[in-house]
């Protein structure tokens, strides 16, 4: 009996240790070996992989775990993608996170194979126990930049630059006409893509998007926004080329703060602000779930509740127009309005 | 054939390969990496029977495409479109096996002959704009691969041909698994072999035999020699452009089968890869237009891509592949012409051998 009572005040004490260590250690994750998967030439995008790569960062020098990053190649297939997240999994990478609605069908197969692992993939839902579907409403952060694009406008005329012509990209250009047109319904939205879907392109062709923006700027448009990816980084030059700020020329940026991004510091002066879509916030929310052993699971929402959408306010500039996007993301949190989606 | 001949074919692609060797190891070097380590984790990564499956599946799509490609070389006439060819090939293709609930053997052929006819019909435009007015094959080619994206997302997004495939992946119907071609665990027990592989080969076949044992395989190549030799011996060079470019357009069409009908989503979705005519045209470079050399070329192509995958594990940036693939194909054309050089050089040497012996005969 006494050696019982020894026995549970040992186990007692070191379940408090263990406890202790992963609440408040921040090296809680030294042992945690992040494996994350970006598509063909994703990273350095200066937009929606690089801010996984953020929240990559932040749970390095946070939680203190080890990554990894791997890129899919030329070609890639869906049987090339995913051999490379079992390579990620074979090789004890754990949660295994896939960026981009293109591992769909290849994180699914894997998951499959090994249910030990956590598996995560953003913009796309995979049903399976172990891995986390994170899915952002980019429409909302889309209405928030509209109705601040609609505000500084003074030409009644603004501009979206969309990547690949697909669903995904589609939400940005309708939740942005919608929060445009709330402000002002007579607004005239020009509009145009980099590429059909399929053409992989899209998301890395600067010089087409410079084109679009200087026609658009040509025609009165005097603030544009664009979701394209790498592509974005045209729109920016173009506008800085006509005269930027100093002509009432606007650009918005998209998925990370872009204003803040080191290799667009050139640029930076005409980025009012940036559609935020959070893909940092939920690859560090995976990868917290997994050091604290609550992975997570299912299908998860970012949205404006959640914060896990909104816009930039790093440029001071955007002051004069937080007033009236506050305003609808409250409006949008609360259900009065419903922002649009394209299936 | 000879044994001059064989070491003057080998010589120049294991010059190519060589030199591109040389290249990387000088890369890698002033990267610092450690080369024999890179070297050896390609190696053992690219051989394990996963690895070498997912090789042969990529090399059957390789070959097809570089085939392709090889007809349209050996008429003179740079079929640049492939990749539009057989994307647009592949998506009827696969919307027609997709509505069809037939025995495998009726579906699958169904599907292939689509495949051919669509990807044809698409190498025709090119043939026939040549033929009838003149426009140069590597200009429309190029044009017609765009304008077969944009039609090919028209028809999935706005049409009823395409569905959501997956979540933000819009595709064809799902082919039923009647009208597969999935093949066989002949390596490893979790991956599968292409059953498409079988067609490939038989491909390869028929191209030697045609081009090599058929009259009109005469008149293609004496077409892509020289035309006026070969209309002056009554070959109608127009009628074998448009012929040629057919060919290499049906074949072209079969290059997306071995995916789409061996390996998951069983649908054309418009994340389809994209730039497997443009490998064939390096394939076909490497492989001499010749269909062991271009079998030869696939699986080398192949086993780089597939072996590539270990590199980012490794820390080493996998572009060292492609630049290895770059120098390759820049080597080989450099290559092939020293050893051009050096065959005229050797057969001048020998007539000039043989016609004095005959003179001193003579005398």
């Amino acid at each position: 009996m006494k050696k019982g009572v020894k026995i549970g005040a040992v186990l007692a004490a070191a379940a408090l240790i263990l406890t202790g260590c992963s609440s408040n250690n921040n090296d809680a994750g030294a042992d945690v070996k992040v494996g994350l998967a970006y598509d063909t030439g994703g990273k350095g995008d200066g937009s929606f992989n690089d801010a996984a790569f953020a929240g990559l960062t932040k749970a390095q020098t946070d939680l203190g775990v080890e990554f990894k990053e791997v890129e899919a190649g030329l070609n890639a297939t869906d049987a090339s993608r995913e051999e490379l997240l079992r390579l990620l999994a074979d090789t004890g990478y754990n949660p295994v996170i896939a960026v981009g609605f293109l591992y769909g069908t290849a994180l699914g197969n894997v998951a499959k194979d090994y249910p030990d692992v956590n598996f995560a993939i953003v913009d796309s839902v995979v049903d399976s126990p172990n891995v986390a579907s994170l899915i952002f409403a980019a429409e909302q952060a889309s209405y928030l930049v509209g109705v601040i694009a609609a505000t500084a406008s003074k030409s009644g005329r603004i501009g979206f630059i969309g990547g690949m012509e697909i669903p995904l990209i589609k939400n940005f250009e309708v939740g942005y006409n919608q929060g445009a047109k709330s402000v002002n319904p007579n607004i005239i939205i020009e509009s145009k893509y980099m590429g059909p879907a399929g053409d992989n392109t899209s998301w890395n062709v600067p010089e087409k998007a410079k084109t679009a923006t200087e026609g658009m700027i040509a025609k009165g448009v005097d603030v544009a926004y664009a979701a394209a990816g790498g592509s974005g980084l045209g729109m920016f030059q173009a506008i800085q080329a006509a005269g930027g700020p100093a002509k009432n020329l606007w650009a918005i940026g998209v998925d990370s703060d872009q204003y803040t991004i080191p290799s667009l510091a050139d640029v930076k002066d005409v980025i009012l602000t940036s559609a935020l879509k959070r893909v940092d916030v939920s690859v560090f929310e995976v990868i917290k779930g997994v050091v604290d052993d609550a992975p997570l699971t299912g299908v998860q929402n970012f949205d404006l509740t959640r914060d896990g959408v909104g816009y930039a306010t790093s440029n001071s500039s955007v002051e004069p127009f937080k007033a009236a996007a506050d305003a609808a993301a409250e409006k949008i949190k609360s259900g009065e309005i419903v922002v649009k989606t394209v299936k | 054939m000879s044994r001059q001949k064989i070491l003057n074919s080998l010589a120049a692609p294991l010059l190519a390969v060589g030199f591109s060797l040389v290249v990387v190891t000088i890369i890698l070097f002033a990267f610092g990496s450690n080369v024999f380590e890179v070297f050896n984790s390609m190696a053992v990564y690219g051989t394990s029977p996963r690895s070498l499956t997912l090789m042969l599946n990529l090399a059957t799509t390789y070959y097809i495409s570089a085939v392709a490609v090889a007809i349209g070389f050996k008429m003179n006439l740079f079929n640049i479109g492939v990749n539009g060819q057989y994307m647009l090939g592949g998506m009827c293709a696969a919307a027609v096996a997709g509505s069809l609930n037939l025995p495998g053997v009726v579906a699958i052929p169904i599907t292939i002959f689509v495949a051919i006819a669509v990807g044809a019909a698409w190498a025709g435009v090119a043939a026939w704009l040549k033929v009838a007015r003149g426009v140069s094959e590597v200009i429309s080619t190029i044009m017609l691969n765009f304008i077969a994206l944009g039609l090919i997302s028209y028809i999935i997004i706005r049409t009823n041909v395409g569905r959501a495939a997956s979540f933000n992946v819009r595709g064809t119907e799902i082919i039923p698994p009647n009208g597969r071609m999935v093949g066989w665990n002949l390596l490893s027990p979790t991956i599968k072999v292409y059953g498409f592989i079988i067609v490939a080969a038989l491909i390869g076949v028929l191209y030697w035999f045609v081009l090599n044992r058929t009259v009109f395989g005469y008149d293609l190549r004496a077409s892509g020699l020289s035309v006026s030799a070969a209309s002056a011996s009554g070959v109608n060079s127009k009628r074998m452009v448009v012929i040629a470019m057919l060919i290499s357009g049906g074949i072209a069409g079969m290059v997306g089968l071995p995916d789409l009908l061996g390996n998951d989503p069983y649908s054309y979705t418009l994340n389809f890869p994209s730039g497997y005519g443009f490998t064939g045209i390096a394939i076909a470079l490497l492989g001499r237009n010749n269909p062991i050399g271009i079998a030869f070329g696939a699986i080398l192509w192949a086993f780089l891509d597939v072996s590539s995958q270990i590199l980012d594990i490794e820390n080493v940036p996998r572009e060292i592949v492609t630049i290895m693939q770059g120098v390759i194909v820049l080597a080989v054309v450099v290559a092939y012409e020293l050893v051009r050089r050096n065959r005229v050089k050797s057969e001048q040497q020998n007539v000039g051998e043989a016609l004095t012996q005959k003179e001193s005969s003579a005398s």
